[in-house]
């Protein structure tokens, strides 16, 4: 079982294969988070909470206690817990719906406060678990349910730029970033920074990664690849938007 | 030892008296959003909090609030959170999480006039709000006061029952409970032999998830329909057995009644005053209050009402507790009428008009 020693501890067994679609960038984000809590060593603080949409499917993914709220109010259970219990580390994990639409507001004002929480964000560029209508995160031109000839920028608006918009609410002390789900080491060095700046600093996280859905996307394994690394890269920019100066970057 | 030391006679507004309840029964924190009329109990307890130690968020709306207090509630602390009106609808998001999880947390509601934003003083339209709101089964536990001793005794007998039965619990009251000074006898509840909430993270308890014990994995979406009727049934059969446990209500009785004249809250105050003057005129009345609206105390309801003549129901709304008694009173030959005024104060002297009219149709 030689295997075995690389699993992370926190990363639950019982619960895999994981319940997203094949394809899917969701278990490709919860496995880098998987193992950075374990390099952290922070396994023993963690506290995971998921919202809705598909995000919801990782309530069981982790040896952590866990909970899923509602759509757009996983920030809030969180604070909640921060609140009242200052020693845990506190993840709340959500999609672009949840986060740049229905909860919005809990995002912004919960960067303003700089909460030391740590909120993960997957952005797929629309709403999956209900079929794929159009999400604030939508390419222009792009097709979904709700958008079936393209989005169109005059009925709609454009891509909501989330970690630039945080950053821009943020203060100093937020660790404020963009990745992506096909750059997997640039990603754990993403989610490390995320959680060390809220167990070192008591500061507030915001990481958003660009995520891939080829099920609502009907792309083949090579366009789905080409879609996060061309189409969405050229508008969602991976870079990090605030890195607080003092922030121990290897941990 | 207590906040309190003994008993202490105090004269202060409804709103003082729950930020006092809270911190006597050992709540830690509260979330809250403005909104009148329950707004100074937020100032009373950021006043306190520093003193005690008690924790406050303002948050950036109600959906906010409630969903810290669940966070709060799920890390094992003693908290509470108080709303009205439009905030009591945004309010209903996370009670529904609340009732699914069987989240130990409390809400105080000083209703206001409705719907929409409407008045901030005298309503019971937030009776069936809170007590069937969100998209579930009302599994909550409802207290409606009618004094400022009320919102004393009950704020500590909520936060303790939705520890003890796990259960959201809810103190009723109004914006002229909220607003009013009238006297209150407060008391420390561990020497007055009043139960305290015994409170224990339901997320983070003792030990490492996958090393000493299980991980806690909390949800309220399932796969299919039988799953979730089968937890929905748990939790509806300890609803049904904790209930003798948890129903109160008040009678205002006399000699053979003819007349019951049912009312829940400040309208209670009223109603009582009533029964008594129809009394001294001669007619033999009754009064009956609900404390508890969910669960409500059916039996004694039906016990009293099996002996009159009439049954009256008095509110300041239109008819959310009349259909409540009217339910529970199916099959009984009482005819049932009512003195609703939805969002205004109900004299004493309009309920005696009206008691002695409706003897006269019946």
């Amino acid at each position: 079982m030689a295997d075995e020693q690389k699993v992370a501890k926190a990363w639950r067994s019982e619960t895999k294969p994981h319940r997203f679609c094949p394809g899917c960038g969701h278990g490709i984000i919860l496995k880098g988070l998987a193992d950075v809590i374990d390099e952290l060593g922070i396994h023993g603080q963690g506290v995971f909470a998921c919202d809705i949409g598909c995000s919801l499917l990782s309530w069981d993914f982790f040896n952590l206690d866990s909970v899923q709220t509602h759509h757009g109010r996983t920030i809030p259970v969180v604070v909640g817990m921060k609140r009242v219990r200052p020693d845990l580390a506190v993840i709340a994990y959500l999609g672009d719906g949840g986060g740049y639409s229905i909860g919005l507001q809990h995002l912004i004002s919960s960067a303003v406060r700089n909460d030391p929480i740590t909120v993960i964000l997957a952005n797929n560029t629309l709403y999956a678990m209900t079929g794929g209508q159009m999400a604030p995160t939508t390419l222009i031109g792009q097709k979904t349910g709700t958008t079936p000839y393209g989005r169109s920028a005059e009925d709609t608006g454009s891509p909501f730029m989330g970690p630039e918009i945080v950053a821009a609410a943020a203060g100093d002390a937020a660790y404020v970033a963009r990745g992506s789900v096909t750059k997997f080491a640039e990603l754990k060095q993403i989610l490390k920074k995320a959680l060390l700046n809220q167990v070192q600093r008591s500061g507030f996280s915001f990481v958003e990664f660009l995520s891939s859905c080829p099920t609502n996307w009907r792309t083949k394994p090579a366009d789905t690849l080409k879609f996060v690394n061309e189409d969405m890269a050229a508008v969602f920019p991976l870079k990090e938007h605030r890195v607080p100066e003092d922030l121990g970057v290897d941990g | 030892m207590g906040v309190i030391q003994g008993t202490q006679r105090q004269f202060m507004t409804g709103n003082e008296v729950v930020a006092w309840a809270a911190l006597a029964a050992g709540a830690q924190a509260m979330f809250g959003y403005p909104i009148t009329p329950q707004n100074e109990i937020m100032h009373y307890w950021t006043r306190l909090a520093p003193e005690h130690g008690l924790r406050f968020l303002q948050t950036e709306d109600e959906l906010s609030a409630g969903f810290a207090t669940i966070g709060a509630a799920l890390a094992g602390s003693l908290v509470f959170c108080a709303t009205a009106g439009p905030g009591n609808v945004l309010m209903q998001e996370p009670i529904s999480m609340a009732e699914m999880m069987r989240v130990p947390a409390v809400w105080v509601i000083q209703q206001r006039g409705g719907p929409s934003t409407a008045t901030v003083i005298y309503s019971q339209q937030e009776t069936r709000l809170t007590c069937f709101g969100g998209n579930g089964e009302g599994l909550r536990i409802v207290y409606s006061t009618s004094s400022h001793q009320d919102l004393f005794d009950y704020v500590i007998k909520a936060l303790w029952a939705a520890w003890e039965f796990r259960f959201p619990a809810f103190v009723l009251g109004d914006g002229y409970q909220a607003k009013m000074r009238e006297p209150v006898t407060l008391y420390d509840p561990e020497s007055a032999g009043v139960n305290l909430p015994s409170v224990e993270p339901i997320l983070k308890p003792e030990g490492v998830p996958s090393v000493d014990r299980e991980p806690v994995h909390l949800r309220n979406t399932f796969n299919i329909e039988e799953e979730l009727m089968d937890v929905l049934m748990g939790h509806i059969r300890d609803y049904l057995d904790m209930s003798s446990r948890v129903v109160e209500s008040e009678e205002h009785p006399c000699e053979d009644p003819e007349v019951l004249v049912v009312a829940h809250g400040v309208v209670w105050r009223s109603a009582r005053e009533a029964v008594s003057v129809l009394r001294d005129q001669g007619i033999k009345a009754g009064g009956f209050r609900p404390i508890t609206l969910r669960p409500f105390p059916e039996e004694s309801l039906r016990a009293a009402a099996e002996k009159v003549k009439l049954t009256v129901v008095v509110e300041s709304a239109y008819g959310q507790l009349e259909s409540m008694v009217r339910d529970r009173l199916y099959g009984l030959k009482v005819p049932v009428r009512s003195l609703l005024k939805p969002g205004v104060g109900v004299t004493a002297e309009e309920i005696v008009d009206s008691v002695i009219q409706f003897s006269k149709e019946v």
